[in-house]
């Protein structure tokens, strides 16, 4: 958006920075074992080696391009912040997203840590409100701030008087 | 109660039976009702309906003497289970909760607190009212709904008053009631096309099961004699549209007749309706979150627009528009004066502001993708294979490119937001323009999305995201500043916190 003018201002805080590698580790597990595999066949039958090593190189390039640029673009620009009163979230990054979700419209706080999360300590919170499509999410937390995270908003909600609809 | 008790304690509940003190004693305890015995006979003319239907085609090929024993063990078999259920199944309305009891040979029981209860609707197919019995069902918000099948019809009525704690008469007059005149926008619906299509492929596959299919597409052909080939296909499109138009009128007698919207006492409305099978459909008013007008496209040339409600506790997964729908499509001035009467605000005085002219420019880019797509794949294979597909891309671009522009040109005059008293309101659409009237206090959070197109453009779309209906209600392509102004005011301090006019890039991070 153009200075001078309104606009949302960026949450206050970033992601931890191990989302970084998580990201990397996932853009590898992606483009590795599509790489492997075409290299393999292309190994395996003389004839067609080709076709098959040249996409392996250029599915390789391109992994090896993802994993080096993208996520440190991404960390700038996903962040998060929770106040008194709201979460907010901006993520996304060709169609960039900002979520707000009012603490008292909240419903339920989980924590969620996949296998590759825990390997690095991270873990996501998601906070849901009544409406189907208001979940906001907070991808890539330290796994300490997450369980804090989660544990204030949880305290915070339920203080919160009504059925949040 | 918070959104972590509520979590908790769930809709409904099915838990082994006899475990609650006190529930032991049967029948003898002051307030557990029954089912209407008038099931079973609901049960015996359906089950003697499946045998008979089941059993013709079976009897025509083998002619088995042991056809009618069979047919009188399974509606015998129905009968019985039906019993079973009939005999078995109580259920009991006190001042907290709706319960469900069945007990026989595994116990079930469902508790329901009456707080809880958002919709209740009645439905009576014709083997119900002639048996003059109906279904309750309850609605919850929650995926399951709870049914009871069946009552007699007075109570079922006299229940659902009781559960929705409303006096049983109606004062002021329908809100609206049906005009015979509106069966008129019933034929310039989707619907027509589709059934004359479903039409169509049904009798196809009767055919099918014969192994007559090619031969009914002969015989119907032949039946033009010798008109070319061309006339004859564009003979049958005719007429499985004349088909589409006349099922078309009919579903919408079925569904319509008799069509009334009230306001109860005590905050509710109801839409009663129905030729064949009548309905009632209840929405609470405090879970009325706004309306929606509708105008599909034939409808809107037409003149018309339907009227959906915005409620929470209406199931959203539930894909038929009727169980939401206030008012069939009928003549915008009478759906604007419905809306008006149910919101209390009238929507055609509401101001929207347009949105800026990138907007159309984003939709016409749309559309010429959309088209020159199909058509350059025509080309090219034409190109490389026959002159036809040429011809065929060449058509296409004739027919479509004017089309694709007038319906993005379309589009884009209909977006528009803007917001007054309780409510705000935005519209867009082509196809299927819609006109959502959201309470402001019932926005809980937004959404902005600004993809990189839209950014180099200053756009921004901002979704007000709600309890009720679909969820989420957008404002496309606004201006992002003004867009970010009129969000921040419709719902005062969910964005506001987080807005700015700094000029500077990203401030320090923590």
């Amino acid at each position: 958006m153009e200075t001078g003018k309104l606009r949302l201002r960026p949450p206050r805080h970033a992601l931890d920075r191990r989302a970084i590698t998580w990201w990397r580790t996932q853009g590898a597990l992606v483009f590795g074992p599509a790489v492997l595999v075409l290299a393999f066949l292309g190994l395996l039958i003389p004839p067609a080696a080709g076709w098959l090593l040249g996409p392996a190189v250029v599915v390789a390039v391109l992994g090896v391009v993802w994993c080096a640029v993208l996520p440190r673009w991404w960390f700038g620009l996903h962040r998060w912040e929770v106040t008194d009163t709201a979460v907010y979230v901006r993520s996304g990054f060709l169609w960039q997203e900002w979520r707000v979700a009012p603490l008292s419209r909240v419903q339920t706080v989980d924590t969620l840590r996949g296998p590759l999360q825990q390997r690095f300590g991270l873990a996501t919170v998601t906070v849901t409100t009544a409406s189907a499509r208001g979940a906001v999410r907070l991808r890539g937390l330290d796994a300490q701030v997450a369980a804090d995270v989660a544990e204030r908003l949880t305290e915070r909600t339920d203080a919160t008087p009504g059925d949040a609809t | 109660m918070s959104g972590f008790d509520e979590a908790e304690a769930g809709g409904t509940r099915t838990a082994p039976g006899g475990s609650r003190a006190g529930s032991g004693e049967r029948g003898a305890v002051a307030g557990w009702r029954r089912l209407d015995r008038r099931t079973l006979g609901v049960t015996a003319v359906l089950m003697a309906g499946v045998a008979v239907s089941a059993g013709t085609p079976v009897a025509i090929g083998t002619r088995s003497p042991w056809l009618l024993p069979a047919a009188a063990l399974l509606v015998g078999a129905g009968v019985l289970l039906e019993y079973v259920r009939w005999r078995h199944t109580r259920f009991r309305c006190t001042a907290e909760r709706l319960e469900i009891e069945f007990r026989f040979a595994f116990h079930t029981r469902k508790s329901l607190p009456r707080e809880r209860i958002r919709t209740v609707d009645l439905t009576a197919n014709p083997l119900h009212r002639a048996f003059g019995v109906a279904t309750l069902s309850i609605g919850t918000g929650r995926q399951e709904r709870i049914t009871l099948s069946p009552l007699a019809k007075a109570d079922a009525e006299a229940l659902r008053t009781e559960l929705l704690h409303r006096a049983p008469s109606t004062q002021d007059g329908p809100l609206a009631t049906l005009d015979p005149r509106w069966i008129r926008y019933a034929p310039v619906s989707f619907v027509a096309p589709t059934l004359g299509l479903a039409a169509f492929g049904s009798l196809f596959k009767v055919a099918d099961w014969f192994g007559a299919g090619g031969g009914l597409l002969k015989w119907l052909l032949g039946l033009f004699g010798d008109l070319p080939l061309a006339v004859g296909i564009l003979l049958l499109l005719v007429l499985a549209l004349v088909v589409g138009v006349a099922g078309a009128v009919g579903l919408f007698t079925e569904m319509w007749w008799h069509y009334r919207l009230d306001r109860e006492p005590g905050g509710t409305l109801r839409v009663r309706r129905g030729l064949f099978t009548t309905r009632t459909i209840t929405v609470e008013e405090r879970r009325l979150r706004g309306v929606e007008l509708v105008e599909p496209l034939g409808a809107r040339l037409a003149g018309a627009a339907r009227v959906d409600a915005i409620a929470t506790g209406v199931e959203h997964d539930d894909d038929k528009t009727e169980s939401k729908t206030l008012l069939p499509a009928a003549p915008t001035t009478v759906a604007h004066d419905v809306a008006a009467r149910v919101l209390g605000e009238r929507i055609e005085a509401v101001e929207l502001v347009p949105h800026p002219v990138a907007a159309r420019g984003r939709r016409l880019r749309w559309a010429l993708l959309t088209v020159l797509g199909p058509v350059l794949v025509l080309l090219l294979l034409g190109a490389l294979l026959t002159d036809v597909l040429l011809v065929l891309g060449g058509v296409l671009a004739v027919v479509a490119l004017p089309v694709a522009v007038l319906l993005a040109r379309d589009a884009y005059r209909a977006l528009g937001h803007g917001s007054r008293g309780r409510y705000l309101v935005t519209r867009a659409g082509s196809v299927r323009r819609s006109t959502a009237v959201l309470t402001r206090d019932g926005v809980i959070g937004w959404t902005v999305k600004q993809s990189v197109f839209q950014r180099r453009r200053g756009l921004a779309t901002f979704t007000a995201t709600t309890a009720a209906g679909s969820g989420a209600y957008s404002i496309h392509d606004a201006d992002a500043a003004e867009g970010l102004v009129f969000a921040a005011d419709a719902v005062p301090g969910v964005l506001m916190p987080f807005l700015e006019t700094s000029v500077s890039a990203e401030p320090p991070r923590t």
